[in-house]
């Protein structure tokens, strides 16, 4: 009971100075994020302006548009960025047609009694390695000896083989639960009364799915894109397993950053500045806090 | 919303579809690792648990394991110390750029990880002359922050403000209140974090090729490395199905300490 007689608040030196208090807790993680990682990115940008020197291979620091004149000027790289922008784009939609109705299994079907089991069940692949789903994918894909080639066979098809098809279903693959979740806990938090609400007022299925239930998982939609689309535009191993000959924006970098870092660093600032632009352009629908 | 019989039936047939798309190329990595095939075939023409044996006493399987739980495990812990600084000062202090830095601190996943590796990549050859096991943990921490700040933050919001400044009035000062009522009440939130912080970085390829100095060598890169070499398909196999089971478990782990509602459905 001595102890009563301090009780005067002898609060700590954070307490009387919540600045210093903040300061404290931020430093060590700006450092790290807005040094290193915000400072990597930034010359990175910066080098993308530089070039290399031919014959000795030295950086040249002097601004200049080359790099990104070679890559909008050549077709091929034309090409690559138009594929890649089309493979991310597939990719999305895809994710959304399958995770659409999933997730409306997994919310509005299931009973309530198995859906943890289901969200563990969509998430455990995201966990399993990266690599090892793409290697799978390959095992999948294999033109001749393939799963499905082998399961398509009796009916006379064949298998889509490696290509932009199997890149595609295998990133398809990789990100569909980042599509799958944002959309069921969108839907696990419609109230049913506006559902009942709407039916009352006559409207039958599809016209309460398109006028209730859309706009309300809207925003979490766009959040699972911006997953699929972003983390599918900057892809290679991908590319490199599952497809074939064909390449993208990020096979381009990873073949050039040794020899021509600028030129791989204006190639790997387009799927950032496609990203960014996405990203501000969602910003109001309120997707980023879906995230 | 009231769905009529039919439509019930298709979207449980859809489902039913979703999850075997979802499960079958998992299950046909298992299965192949027990294949006598040398190549990758379907089906597999017979049984052996062979390669499993051959994989346990490849030398090169057995140190990229070990590099890669060290690699790991040291992101983790620096993951940890960050993230929670991160959560505890954009969780209960507004400040100008709040917004900014919450934003910043998913940009590492949410950007592609190529551009993450090359900028990384530039900065370490360019400063610190050139990549060690220290550079790829570094890239490794950076992504992992995300993971234990979300569970963290998600965990101080839900606690609310009070019980501190409960411990507070009491006379505890801040070092005290931390360890005897904030640490206390994050402390699962945090176990999760790292949990999932340690299985990201245990199988990232990405950023680790572009970060990992000559000859570090962790179980994912060993596994690119092998990938397209003719004789190793089996062994590669192997290590494809051991990485299937481990990332299992830690999710289900995960799952134990946090609670999935806590963090609004969020993923991470």
């Amino acid at each position: 009971m001595t102890t009563m007689t301090t009780a005067a608040p002898r609060g700590g030196f954070g307490y009387r100075h919540p600045r210093a208090r903040l300061a404290g807790l931020l430093a060590a993680p700006m450092a790290w994020l807005v040094i290193v990682y915000l400072g990597s990115l930034a010359a990175l940008f910066l080098t993308a302006f530089w070039t290399v020197d031919d014959f000795t291979g030295q950086l040249v620091r002097t601004f200049t548009l080359k790099n990104f004149q070679q890559v909008f000027g050549n077709s091929a790289y034309y090409v690559v960025i138009v594929r890649t922008l089309g493979i991310a784009l597939g990719t999305t939609l895809l994710c959304m047609i399958l995770a659409l109705p999933l997730a409306f299994f997994m919310a509005r079907v299931a009973s309530t009694r198995w859906r943890p089991l289901l969200v563990a069940m969509v998430l455990t692949p995201l966990w399993a390695s990266y690599l090892v789903k793409v290697y799978a994918w390959r095992a999948m894909l294999q033109p001749e000896d393939g799963v499905i080639a082998w399961f398509l066979q009796p009916l006379g098809l064949g298998g889509p083989g490696y290509g932009v098809v199997g890149i595609i279903i295998t990133l398809t693959y990789l990100w569909l639960p980042y599509m799958i979740l944002p959309i069921y806990a969108a839907l696990t938090r419609l109230p049913d009364s506006m559902l009942d609400a709407s039916s009352d007022l006559g409207a039958k299925g599809g016209r309460t799915f398109r006028s209730v239930v859309m706009p309300i998982i809207f925003p979490s939609i766009v959040a699972g894109s911006i997953f699929t689309f972003s983390l599918s535009l900057g892809d290679y191993i991908t590319a490199q397993i599952v497809g074939g000959k064909v390449t993208m924006l990020g096979n381009v970098v990873q073949t050039t950053y040794v020899t021509n870092l600028p030129f791989a660093a204006a190639v790997a600032t387009i799927p950032v500045v496609i990203v960014l632009l996405y990203l501000l352009a969602v910003r109001r629908s309120g997707a980023l806090d879906n995230l | 919303m009231s769905l009529s019989r039919g439509t019930k039936a298709v979207l449980s047939i859809f489902a039913v579809i979703a999850f075997g798309f979802i499960y079958v190329p998992l299950g046909v990595i298992l299965i192949n690792s027990f294949s006598t095939d040398r190549s990758l075939t379907w089906p597999p023409s017979g049984f052996t648990t062979e390669w499993w044996g051959k994989a346990v006493d490849n030398e090169g399987v057995r140190e990229a394991l070990v590099t890669s739980v060290g690699v790991a495990i040291v992101a983790t812990i620096l993951a940890l110390i960050l993230g929670t600084l991160l959560s505890f000062a954009l969780g209960r202090y507004s400040f100008f750029g709040r917004e900014s830095l919450s934003l910043l601190v998913v940009l590492p996943i949410a950007l592609p990880g190529i551009v993450t590796g090359i900028a990384l990549n530039n900065v370490f050859t360019t400063f610190l002359g050139g990549l060690t096991i220290w550079t790829l943990i570094i890239g490794h921490a950076t992504f992992c922050i995300v993971v234990v700040y979300n569970n963290a933050i998600a965990r101080l919001r839900r606690m609310g403000g009070s019980v501190e400044e409960a411990s507070a009035d009491l006379g505890a000062n801040s070092v005290r209140t931390f360890i005897y009522v904030t640490f206390p009440m994050m402390r699962s939130a945090l176990i999760a974090g790292a949990i999932l912080a340690f299985g990201l970085s245990f199988d990232e390829i990405i950023v680790t090729t572009f970060t990992a100095g000559p000859g570090v060598t962790t179980l994912p890169i060993w596994i690119y490395q092998n990938l397209f070499r003719p004789n190793q398909a089996p062994i590669v196999n192997v290590v494809a199905a051991a990485l299937v089971i481990v990332s299992i478990l830690p999710i289900y782990i995960a799952q134990k300490f946090s609670n999935a509602d806590e963090r609004g459905g969020g993923l991470i």
